[in-house]
């Protein structure tokens, strides 16, 4: 019972970071209808501004650790979402209305060319970094069974729920989401209708690439290691994420990142830990052949 | 950017702003990259800077776009109208693609007699023929019926493990294996087809990159059979009718079994190289032939017509999920040829050779090459394959795939249909003229 419990928290902690990256995906293809294959690539250059970030305060002598957290995240977010701003600006806005493969394509070359920008300037070899927050919470369940949750995952849980909030009252309430949201269902007459259509396509990506980089940040903080090939397999297992949850769907992508966090958790109870990676590829082969839209994603209809 | 605001003030003012204003934001992203950089050191990470690299990035990037700029404004229309004067009227000769076509197979037929046909030339040639092999292939999944599949370097390594396993295990030959390879992973195409082939195109590309990623990882983990992440070695060479080139540690082969032996000839290290550079040159001239022909048959034209039109093919009564595994399986099936060949030609196999990274190299040679061309992929397999590893780039190697994702980007900004593209159907309706009807 405490292992089950134990592992629900370790799970809901991993799926926080596949839904905060799987909204970058699905927030992109409900927009564009493109994968962004180099969305993954962004999480890493994430995951490396806020390693970055961490030692310069550091080396500035930052003692408060709360505060250096901010200010990372601040800096991290900034700076990645140029980064999501200049691949939509350079690889896919000139494919805009050309053959479907294209823009795919160019998402591909994309990704490879920002894996080896970081491999080639930041070196290829593992980056460690020491834990920054320690301590964690012992919850007494019975005798001999207790529930350890970090402080660190604490605050992972509490970001992705505070950020979760706020993407929510974004895309309801404000104009912008308004715009987002015309833009999704007709870009054509949304640009008719005095949506300014491109801006509206950039601010997605810009606010894709900024949740991908809290991702990093976290992910930076809680693993304690990156290196420049960790968006490859985050990239696809968020990408699945988004497609179990229904792609397009915001609240989707972030029930479906808990469940990949939890497949992925509680695989090693029952089954052998190397297959791990299987069974997330295989849940995405079961899913979009049983259910294509996912389980929150409406059905597409194709017309002539 | 604006097209009203460009007109509006004179080239060379846009020019310099738009200049300006790339040279800024290069700068803002180049800061944490080429700014700093995170050093290992005993006691852990460290930063070191590097500020001027920043100045420098911004400093290309303001020439570079200023000088695009103006020769956009000046320079190119200006040559693409005297390209277009001087090529009007001029048609190719209709089977002009066939004469290169021969050419470049007579040129590789006679390559190892050349003079300057050297060992580390005819290893390089002897990858570029594997790699168009297998672009030739996919070419048939994404070219001819018009399916992305990122993980067709699974099927490579079906073959290249089938014929490791059949020849360490049950003492098969090279000749027998090559077939079994081929069947082997078209079976597997089917397999994975048959579920996924009713997903639209991205999606059945991520799904077949997950695919790739699955083998992958059975290949690390399925010690027993796979040997892990050390591999397979000791895989024997092929023979020719039962003549050997060589025995273990590339010597000459035993007494009475050899080639040289039976000829008569002194052993030579070159003639082992030649003999596998000529396996696998008939085996891409196999695949050529067999795509070549297969065009013509009705199931290579409900590839292409699958491609151009799905629904206006199922209205048509053609079956989208046969024809689709048909392509699938075949093009599995000469993945699976050619990394049967690729085992025997490296002796040595493991799971590394066939990442991800693999997939999207065949991937980036038929898109490069411009979908559906057969000569576009050799073009691009020469050039993308070939020359960094000739000697005079090899300084450069640590850059090549930073260029190879850039190259990809710039290609499908300039020409998103790829190099040498017209995608003509084999079969089109013909005016007056005799030239097919636009």
């Amino acid at each position: 019972m405490d292992i089950f419990l134990q592992q629900l928290v370790n799970g809901l902690t991993l799926g926080a970071f596949y839904g905060l990256i799987a909204l970058g995906y699905t927030m992109v293809y409900g927009i564009i209808g493109m994968i962004n294959f180099a969305h993954g690539d962004i999480y890493m250059i994430g995951a490396f501004i806020s390693l970055i970030g961490f030692l310069l305060f550091g080396v500035v002598g930052v003692e408060s650790v709360p505060i250096a957290i901010m200010m990372v995240l601040a800096i991290s977010m900034f700076f990645t979402a140029c980064y999501g701003w200049a691949v939509e600006r350079i690889a896919y806005r000139p494919l805009r209305g050309s053959p479907r493969l294209a823009p795919l394509i160019s998402a591909i070359g994309m990704s490879i060319l920002l894996q080896n920008y970081v491999q080639i300037t930041q070196g290829a070899r593992v980056k460690p970094l020491q834990p920054m927050v320690e301590g964690s919470y012992r919850i007494t369940l019975g005798p001999e069974a207790h529930l350890n949750i970090s402080l660190l995952q604490g605050i992972i849980m509490v970001l992705t729920v505070g950020l979760m909030l706020a993407f929510s009252f974004l895309i309801k309430r404000t104009s912008l989401g308004r715009a987002q949201r015309a833009t999704q269902q007709d870009m054509t007459m949304a640009g008719l209708l005095g949506v300014n259509v491109n801006r509206t396509i950039s601010i997605t990506f810009v606010m894709g690439a900024a949740l991908a980089a809290v991702a990093g940040m976290m992910a930076t903080l809680y693993y304690g290691v990156i290196d420049f090939y960790i968006g490859f397999i985050a990239g696809i297992k968020a990408f699945t994420a988004a497609v179990l949850g229904g792609i397009g769907s915001l609240p989707g992508a972030m029930l479906g990142g808990l469940l990949i966090g939890m497949i992925e958790s509680f695989w090693p109870l029952f089954f052998s830990m190397e297959y791990r990676d299987v069974a997330v590829f295989g849940v995405l082969v079961l899913v979009l052949i049983f259910r294509p839209t996912g389980l929150l994603g409406r059905p597409e209809i194709e017309k002539v | 950017m604006g097209n009203a605001a460009a007109r509006a003030r004179p080239p060379l003012v846009a020019a310099l702003r738009d200049a300006a204003v790339a040279a800024g934001v290069t700068a803002v992203l180049a800061v944490p990259f080429l700014g700093f950089r995170l050093e290992d050191s005993a006691q852990g990470l460290s930063l070191g800077y590097r500020f001027m690299w920043v100045v420098y990035a911004a400093l290309a990037v303001f020439a570079g776009r200023l000088l695009l700029s103006l020769a956009a404004h000046r320079v190119a229309p200006a040559l693409v109208a005297s390209f277009h004067r001087r090529t009007a009227g001029v048609h190719l000769p209709a089977r002009f693609g066939n004469k290169v076509g021969w050419a470049m197979v007579g040129i590789a037929a006679l390559l190892p007699w050349l003079p300057f046909a050297d060992r580390s030339l005819m290893s390089v040639a002897t990858l570029v023929l594997i790699y168009i092999m297998l672009g030739w292939g996919l070419n048939i999944v994404v070219g001819l019926a018009g399916l992305l599949d990122l993980g067709y370097v699974a099927f490579y390594a079906i073959g290249a493990y089938s014929f490791a396993l059949l020849s360490l295990h049950f003492g098969l030959s090279f000749w027998i294996c090559l077939p079994l390879a081929g069947i082997l992973a078209a079976f597997m195409g089917l397999l994975l087809g048959f579920p996924v082939l009713r997903l639209r195109g991205d999606y059945l590309a991520i799904v077949t990159l997950g695919f790739g990623e699955i083998i992958r990882v059975i290949l690390v983990n399925w010690q027993e059979v796979t040997n892990g992440p050390n591999g397979i070695s000791n895989i024997p060479r092929p023979t020719l009718f039962g003549l050997h080139f060589e025995g273990p540690f590339k010597t000459p082969a035993p007494e009475g079994t050899g080639f040289a032996d039976f000829l008569g000839i002194a052993f030579s290290p070159m003639q082992p190289i030649i003999f596998l550079y000529y396996v696998i040159f008939l085996l891409v001239l196999l695949t050529t032939l067999f795509a070549q022909r297969i065009r013509r048959l009705p199931t290579g034209r409900a590839w292409e017509a699958l491609r151009e039109d799905e629904i206006a093919c199922r209205s048509l009564g053609i079956n989208p999920v046969t024809v689709k595994l048909s392509a699938f399986a075949i093009g599995a099936f000469f993945a699976g040829l050619a990394g049967c060949f690729f085992a025997t030609r490296q002796g040595t196999i493991s799971p590394e050779s066939f990442s991800f990274i693999e997939s999207a190299t065949i991937l980036a040679l038929v898109v490069l090459g411009g979908m559906g061309s057969q000569i576009g992929i050799v073009l691009a397999a020469v050039l993308l394959i070939g020359l960094p590893e000739s000697q005079w780039l090899r300084d450069l190697a640590e850059y090549r795939m930073l260029v190879f994702g850039g190259v990809m980007v710039l290609i499908m900004l300039w020409r998103p249909q790829g190099l040498l593209s017209h995608r003509s159907p084999t079969v089109a309706l013909e005016d007056g003229a005799g030239k097919p009807a636009p």
